[in-house]
């Protein structure tokens, strides 16, 4: 075992993605406290990699990964954590590192933590927080063994300290990536032809207790009297009441709007992923104990349907 | 076809949680099933009835209320119900995908689909850890799903709206984020239908110990480090000053 820390940084197309430097940053506090490497991982083609605070980077530069591939990307890890033992293996809980962490995990029989917050060392062993129950739960975890896999929630950590120069070492891939089953085909880039709901000033968002399509009307209507446009959670969109573009969240858009006027989302952490930099947050809820609670500046427990309405007579 | 999903059935988040010692106290809580397992269900169906085939749901039974989320996924299209009699409310999904594993061997099985996440997944998913436990290829955050000849054409969706799609080598594992449409409703009268003639098949779990190997030192609601100045009054009131703040903000 060393006490190295390793982050596997997350790219498309070649631009790294904020998450990568934020773990980099992390991962340097906790290197330090055990007298250990923090090294950033890119696997990519044609990636500009000296651009991390790391200790060191090591990028795999082959064509087989210049895309996104869960098996090819996976047997790469997998060789990699085998060979150099790292005490800590850092990944994104996110499109790409959720295919990862747990197959790594199943595949070296070492533990894994998902959905972490945060990552701190107490009596010298590792203490992973985990935010778990759609956000209704922390749990502080200590994972045994001698190495760690922990999925790291994007915006957890800041980006600033994990920027730098550090120059990468560029190696071979450690194991042969022929025969792969996997094969990527296309890259299918955001659909047009709807409102670009990120450039919006005033966003009313609707989630799941919207209670059906046949009330998105009335959101619509809200909507038009406040000069803002409808966006939406992901089990909305899932449910097809609203079309894909309209999604905020991790799996959807990050959105930075002047208002987001909630009707009915919990706030889970994936879409607080997405939303939590608005400059006004009013959530309208029933449930009192919904985790949106704690990051609105204004909430009130209440019926959406009947608050909508009045608020119509009003505007 | 022979296609399966890997079901989870989970703590529900709609009521408080309450915590026993370091963990949910399972025996009061409601179990129901993961949301991106409809997802998958449904998926998993679209699939059998654009290339033929049986569906297969199998699920570990944590505290013996498996039956009705069987029946439910039997009367939207599934062919056949298998649950691991397990009686273990705080299986981690380590256990419980080996044991799924375990019993999906033996249904030599062309496409796996599991949701690709679970608010329970402490321990990471279920779905990538039986795709590693059966050596067998793992794609997640799925929204759409063609089959044919050995081969699945599948599109997984990235952040920021961007997505991509696979070619993969059958047998594999598709964590669905959502089906190629929305989940199909099944009629009340047809569920109990279902659960008066449907048979469930039962597995023993496979015990060879594998487990999360996370020792958890704390459960509890989050520390609050901020909380949403909370507007008081009825519907009426309540929309009064929300128009009041956004005239004040000039956002109304």
């Amino acid at each position: 075992m060393s006490n190295d820390i390793f982050v596997i940084a997350e790219q498309m197309d070649g631009n790294l993605a904020e998450i990568s430097f934020e773990m980099v940053g992390k991962a340097k506090e906790l290197a330090a406290f055990w007298g250990g490497q923090a090294v950033a991982v890119v696997l990519g083609r044609s990636v500009s990699t000296n651009v991390f605070s790391s200790d060191s980077t090591l990028y795999i530069d082959d064509p087989n990964l210049a895309q996104f591939n869960p098996e090819a990307y996976g047997k790469v890890i997998e060789a990699l954590v085998k060979e150099k033992s790292p005490r800590v293996v850092m990944l994104g809980w996110t499109a790409t590192g959720m295919d990862l962490a747990a197959w790594l995990s199943a595949r070296t029989g070492k533990p894994c933590v998902a959905y972490a917050k945060d990552l701190c060392i107490e009596n010298d062993a590792l203490v992973v927080n985990s935010q778990v129950y759609g956000g209704k739960m922390t749990a502080e975890v200590a994972p045994d063994g001698d190495m760690a896999i922990v999925a790291c929630v994007a915006g957890s950590f800041p980006a600033e300290t994990g920027r730098g120069t550090t120059s990468a070492t560029q190696i071979a891939s450690p194991i042969s990536l022929d025969g792969l089953k996997t094969k990527f085909v296309e890259a299918i880039k955001p659909a047009g032809g709807d409102v670009d709901i990120t450039g919006q000033d005033k966003l009313v968002s609707v989630g799941r207790g919207i209670g059906g399509k046949e009330n998105i009307e009335l959101a619509e209507e809200l909507a038009g009297k406040l000069g803002a446009v409808v966006s939406a959670s992901r089990p909305v969109v899932d449910a097809g009441w609203l079309p894909r573009t309209r999604q905020v969240g991790k799996s959807g858009l990050k959105v930075k709007p002047k208002l987001y006027l909630m009707l009915g989302i919990s706030g889970a952490p994936e879409h607080l992923e997405g939303m939590k930099s608005a400059e006004l947050i009013i959530a309208i809820n029933t449930d009192k104990k919904a985790p949106i609670f704690n990051v609105a500046h204004y909430g009130a427990t209440a019926d959406l349907f009947e608050v909508a309405e009045a608020m119509l007579e009003l505007l | 076809m022979n296609i399966v999903v890997a079901i989870k059935h989970i703590p529900s988040i709609a009521d408080d949680l309450p915590v026993k010692g370091n963990n949910i106290d399972f025996d009061s809580v409601d179990f129901v099933l993961n949301e991106f397992d409809e997802q998958a269900i449904e998926q998993a169906v679209l699939v059998k009835e654009s290339v033929g085939g049986t569906v297969t749901v199998v699920g570990v039974d944590l505290i013996g209320e498996l039956d009705n989320v069987l029946h439910v996924a039997l009367a939207k299209g599934a062919d056949k119900a298998v649950k691991v009699t397990a009686d273990e409310p705080g299986a981690d999904s380590h256990v419980q995908a080996k044991w799924l594993a375990e019993a999906i061997k033996g249904l030599s099985p062309d496409l796996i689909f599991a949701g690709v996440q679970a608010s329970n997944d402490l321990d990471g998913q279920i779905g990538p850890m039986i795709a590693a436990y059966l050596d067998i290829p793992y794609i997640g955050g799925v929204s759409s799903v063609e089959a044919a000849d050995g081969t699945a054409i599948v599109t997984k969706e990235f952040s920021g709206g961007n997505a991509a799609k696979y070619s993969v080598g059958l047998p594999m594992v598709v964590g669905v984020q959502a089906a190629s449409k929305p989940p199909r409703y099944a009629p009340v009268s047809k569920v109990r239908q279902v659960a008066q003639t449907a048979t469930i098949e039962k597995v023993a779990p496979a015990s060879d110990g594998i487990g999360a190997g996370l020792t958890i030192k704390k459960m509890a609601p989050p520390v609050m480090t901020g909380h949403a100045e909370m507007i008081e009054g009825s519907s009426k009131e309540v929309a009064a000053k929300i128009v009041e703040l956004l005239k004040s903000k000039g956002l109304a």
